[in-house]
């Protein structure tokens, strides 16, 4: 059986991995090839970005080699894929190549489109990229004082980068001795200050009382970035000094030009993960158009059903579990300390307070991700 | 006329049935008609609240086996 992975991020490596210790024996004998394509010879750990916009850390912290992130026996080429001809079983990558499959497994992430509203990315700072994250932190490190405005667009991926930027842009600007010279204004699409009602309930508190103004059901319509004033759909307009974004995102380009999905989002099965109307090929990550969270954790529980599904239909000819819903996120809340919130498709998130410990517990897990890339964790 | 352009934000958390048709909304025509499907009570006040603060047209909610249907259309 020939599977092939689309995509090396940590969705793609983790189910690679995955496949590849409950398939050693059939990789050793020939009967199962797992083969990964992807457009990067190197792994990003996406969260770091965020500690690298408030400048805690640093650009080679984010990578690894992708290959030496892979178990033995998985065949990886950096030669993304241009071209789905899903009725034939096969992709055609940028290099020429064609790959046939039985399986395939579409993991090609998503992307920040900041250019879909207009003004934004004249106008505002992000941190979805290292290029714009490094950017972001030149910024606010020449930034003395005034009114800064964290505005979220959707869908986007890391559901509680939001809050944890304002949070973390809070203690930032306390740490340099000028957070009196410095308004946060926040705003978020719909009526509460995060999609999580029990988030929201613990986070609304915690900006009244850190002096966070926030404006909810603001859905951003374009930015004049020569005034510097953001306005929304909702009619309403707001000044600013500095704009940060979350921007609003979009799946692969390759994926909207080969029809996969409308913007890049694949019509997923939200229990078995298959493309809908098709049975041998399935997505997961942010690629997905299931109502979850676009979050790594959700890659990575996503990763670990199709894992055990893929291998048992090598093994017995039929799938054995079903996706859940299960995400888990940290948040971090200003340096030192975090919360984290767990939910499925049935159970809603209950954040406790924020501790110290949760926050040791988020700082080491950016160093334990990469036992996780590696289908350990 | 259009099919009716479903938005299954059923079991959504996060983010959540309105954000579900928050990004539906940017990919549909004016005129068109969606149906939100939500597990969420919340959705039946927060949708028709939003639609209203935005410009849009609300239709209807109806609710069957703890699934409420609301339909709306996009106006602008």
């Amino acid at each position: 059986m020939k599977i092939l992975i689309v995509g090396g991020g940590t969705g793609g490596t983790i189910l690679a991995n995955n496949l590849a210790r409950r398939l050693t024996s059939e990789l050793k004998s020939g009967k199962v090839r797992i083969t990964m394509l992807s457009a990067s010879d190197k792994h990003m750990y996406q969260p770091g970005l965020l500690y690298m916009a408030v400048g805690k850390m640093m650009p080679d912290e984010l990578y690894r080699d992708q290959a030496s992130l892979l178990e033995p026996g998985i065949n990886f080429h950096v030669d993304p894929v241009e071209e789905f001809m899903l009725d034939n079983n096969q992709v055609k990558t940028k290099s020429g190549k064609v790959h046939n499959y039985d399986v395939m497994v579409i993991a090609t992430g998503s992307r920040m489109f900041p250019e879909g509203i207009p003004g934004m990315t004249e106008g505002a700072e992000t941190f979805y990229t290292e290029e714009t994250a490094l950017k972001m932190f030149k910024t606010l490190q020449a930034f003395q004082g005034g009114k800064v405005v964290i505005t979220v667009g959707v869908p986007h991926k890391c559901p509680m980068a939001p809050l944890e930027i304002t949070f973390m842009l809070h203690d930032y600007f306390k740490d340099r001795g000028i957070l009196d010279k410095v308004k946060l204004h926040y705003t978020y699409p719909i009526g509460r200050v995060h999609s999580l009602e029990n988030v929201a309930k613990w986070a609304t508190p915690e900006m009244d009382r850190l002096g966070i103004k926030y404006e909810t059901f603001f859905n951003i319509k374009e930015v004049d970035a020569a005034n510097k004033v953001l306005k929304s759909e909702e009619g309403v307009e707001i000044k600013y000094d500095l704009l940060i974004t979350i921007p609003t995102h979009k799946g692969m380009e390759v994926l909207e030009k080969n029809g996969l999905g409308a913007n890049g989002w694949i019509p997923t099965n939200r229990t078995q993960l298959n493309m809908e109307g098709r049975s041998n090929v399935f997505a997961l990550g942010d690629t997905t158009n299931i109502p979850i969270s676009k979050a790594g954790s959700t890659a990575h529980f996503e990763a670990d059903t199709l894992g055990e599904n893929i291998a048992a239909m090598v093994k017995i000819g039929m799938p054995v579990k079903e996706y859940d819903g299960k995400v888990f996120c940290f948040i971090e809340v200003g340096k030192d300390r975090a919360t984290y919130a767990m939910f499925d498709y049935k159970n809603p998130p209950d954040p406790k307070a924020p501790t110290k410990a949760v926050h040791w517990f988020k700082l080491a897990y950016n160093k334990l991700y990469w036992i996780s890339a590696r289908g350990l964790l | 006329m259009a099919e009716k352009k479903i938005v299954d934000g059923r079991g959504s958390f996060c983010p959540g049935p309105l954000m579900e048709l928050i990004v539906a909304l940017k990919s549909s025509q004016v005129g068109d008609e969606l149906e939100v499907l939500s597990t969420d009570k919340g959705s039946v006040s927060d949708i028709p609240e939003w639609l209203n603060k935005v410009g849009h047209e609300y239709i209807s909610t109806t609710e069957s086996e703890g699934v409420w249907h609301i339909t709306l259309r996009k106006s602008k």
